[in-house]
């Protein structure tokens, strides 16, 4: 897999529920496996801003981004031609090596959530949001049950599956404790997304380690 | 020469990068091993990033036996950052260290940044090795020029100019401190003007070769630290948003100081002095003349009482003697 780094121009800015789904053309970039990420430049800051895959049109990439800050604000202030610095592919994604894949995301969190559902032919998602509205993104991807707060993803969880899991860390502390072998992509403030920095450590194995080069995905033993 | 600062790249992780610098620097190393400090570590302020990464590094030993013999496949000069929290801790690591150049990170935890404890440091580290030592200095100290002179007359080879200072961001909503030790380092744009105004007194203080390094983005910025006083220039922060930082800055550094008549970037060592120091006019006349027609025109120094600067150093600054230097050395 080549990393590298190009400014691609942006093809289309939609609204999904209160989300964005930014559309670059690919340039020479390469989509990756689904879970890995991407740094997109924020117009008008110093640091990039990391961005998981959402889909992967033709000749395109796209993200889904939540505006909650300046960076991701600035993102999705972006129009068609623009012109926007994408480092990436980044990062360990998705095992797809799986028998029978159950995706479960929460919030943004199900931003990889549809690339991945392609790689693997569409197996069943349960994806759990904050409101109805939110709840619009799971149109991106087939076969999503949704639940809204209060229910939670884990309360329609079946168990016997090999779950593949995004979003907030409660979640994804709730789903290890009952899938101790799902696979988890994780969050991690992030200045470089490769190996630079040392900002995005966590702990994996009892150790804090780079999430930028250890995953984002990592299996739930290990995290 | 150009570099990575210390702690803002990982040639392991990105080799491609790593070459594409004139010599790398490791990330500090320190006696122990380091895990760092708890998340958050990293925050984006208005312009700058404040870091508390709190010098994470697998420790000397893991780093002589593992680390060192894979950076050196990688066929790009080493410069290996060494910390500690007494003098003997960084003279035992220098004492281990062959074919590399030493920067001595003098602003690590516990370590009293005064003058005579950094010459301390480095008159330990002098007697352990014989390797080309480089004194990194933060410029949060009273006098850094002071510090300068504490640690050349210690026996060091160069300076390293600047580290991090210190700076708190809140989060909008919570009114909480963003970073998990509330207080991080500052570096990026923000630190740029420190950085320069520490090379600037250094350079009158010293005749030692100087990384200059503190929000460098640009060719411009490379050349303003040279200017300044700087040799060789590093790259931090830079290189989270931009891989590709070291061939571009280089290659803007070359069309911006052929643009002022350098015909070498190091040619315009010192240059922002020349203004400062000439008392008379005729000095004057002949430093406009140099600038506007370029290194190529030599200020004969004892005429315009400049003195020729001490350069004995690989560096690329050599070329600088033909450039009208202030009353250099100590007072
Ligand atoms: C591997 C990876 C993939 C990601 N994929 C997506 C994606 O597909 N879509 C998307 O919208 N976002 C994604 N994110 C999160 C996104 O990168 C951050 O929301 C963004 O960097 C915030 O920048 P900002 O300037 O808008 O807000 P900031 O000002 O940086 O942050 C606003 C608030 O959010 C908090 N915050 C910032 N970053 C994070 C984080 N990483 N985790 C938890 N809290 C945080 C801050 O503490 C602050 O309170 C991903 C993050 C990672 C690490
Ligand atoms: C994330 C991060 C980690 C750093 N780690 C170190 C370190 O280990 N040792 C050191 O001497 N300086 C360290 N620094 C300081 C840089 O080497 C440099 O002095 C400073 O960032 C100023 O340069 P910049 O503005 O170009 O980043 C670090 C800086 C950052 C941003
Ligand atoms: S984000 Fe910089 S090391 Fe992971």
């Amino acid at each position: 897999m080549v990393t590298r780094r190009a400014a691609l121009s942006v093809v289309g800015v939609e609204p999904v529920g209160p989300y964005t789904l930014l559309r670059v053309r690919r340039g020479g970039l390469e989509p990756g496996r689904p879970g890995q990420f991407f740094m997109l430049e924020a117009p008008g800051r110093l640091l990039p801003r990391p961005m998981s895959l959402c889909l992967a049109p033709p000749g395109e990439l796209a993200f889904l981004v939540d505006p909650i800050g300046p960076g991701t604000r600035a993102l999705c202030a972006l129009g068609p031609g623009d012109h926007l610095r994408v480092l990436g592919p980044l990062g360990n994604g998705f095992d797809l090596d799986v028998e029978r894949p159950l995706l479960v995301g929460g919030g943004i969190g199900i931003a990889p959530l549809p690339y991945l559902s392609q790689a693997l032919g569409g197996p069943p998602a349960i994806l759990g949001f904050r409101s109805p509205r939110h709840a619009e993104a799971a149109a991106l991807l087939p076969r999503a049950e949704v639940v809204v707060e209060p229910t939670y993803v884990t309360e329609a969880m079946p168990l016997d599956r090999d779950v593949l899991a995004c979003g907030p860390e409660p979640m994804l502390e709730a789903v290890r404790r009952l899938v101790p072998d799902a696979q988890l992509a994780w969050e991690a403030p992030m200045a470089c997304g490769y190996g630079a920095c040392y900002g995005c450590a966590v702990e994996i194995d009892g150790e804090l380690r780079r999430l930028c080069v250890e995953g984002p995905v990592l299996a739930a033993a290990r995290s | 020469m150009l570099l990575n600062a210390s702690g803002c790249l990982d040639a392991l992780a990105a080799p491609d990068v790593a070459r594409s610098l004139d010599a790398f620097v490791t990330k500090t190393v320190t006696p122990l091993p380091r895990g760092g400090n708890s998340p958050v570590r990293i925050a984006e302020t208005d312009v700058g990033m404040l870091n508390s990464i709190g010098l994470a590094n697998p420790g000397r030993d893991r780093f002589l036996a593992e680390t060192l013999p894979r950076l050196r496949e990688l066929g790009v000069p080493l410069w290996v950052s060494v910390g500690g929290f007494a003098a003997a801790e960084y003279a035992e690591t220098c004492a281990l260290l062959e074919d590399v150049t030493i920067e001595l990170n003098l602003s690590c935890p516990n370590v009293d940044e005064a003058p005579e404890s950094a010459a301390e440091i480095v008159a330990a580290c002098r007697a352990a090795t014989e390797l080309p030592l480089y004194a990194k200095l933060s410029p949060a100290t009273r006098d850094v020029a002071e510090t300068a002179r504490a640690v050349e007359d210690a026996g060091a080879d160069g300076l390293s100019l600047v580290n991090t200072i210190r700076g708190l961001t809140l989060d909008e909503h919570t009114l909480r401190p963003r970073l998990g030790t509330a207080v991080g380092g500052l570096s990026g744009p923000a630190l740029r003007p420190v950085a320069l105004a520490a090379v600037w007194a250094c350079y009158r203080a010293v005749s030692l070769p100087i990384v200059g390094m503190g929000g460098v983005a640009t060719g411009r910025d490379a050349l303003e630290l040279i200017a300044a006083g700087a040799t060789h220039v590093a790259l931090g922060t830079v290189l989270f948003a931009d891989p590709d930082a070291p061939a571009r800055v280089r290659r803007e550094l070359a069309a911006e100081a052929v643009a002022r008549g350098f015909a070498e970037p190091s040619h315009a060592r010192g240059v922002a002095h020349a203004e400062a120091r000439s008392l008379d006019a005729r000095s004057r006349v002949e430093v406009e003349k140099a600038l506007e027609f370029g290194p190529n025109l030599p200020l004969d120094p004892q005429d315009s009482g400049a003195s020729i600067p001490r350069r004995g150093d690989e560096d690329p600054g050599a070329g600088a003697g033909s450039i009208a230097r202030p009353a250099h050395g100590r007072p």
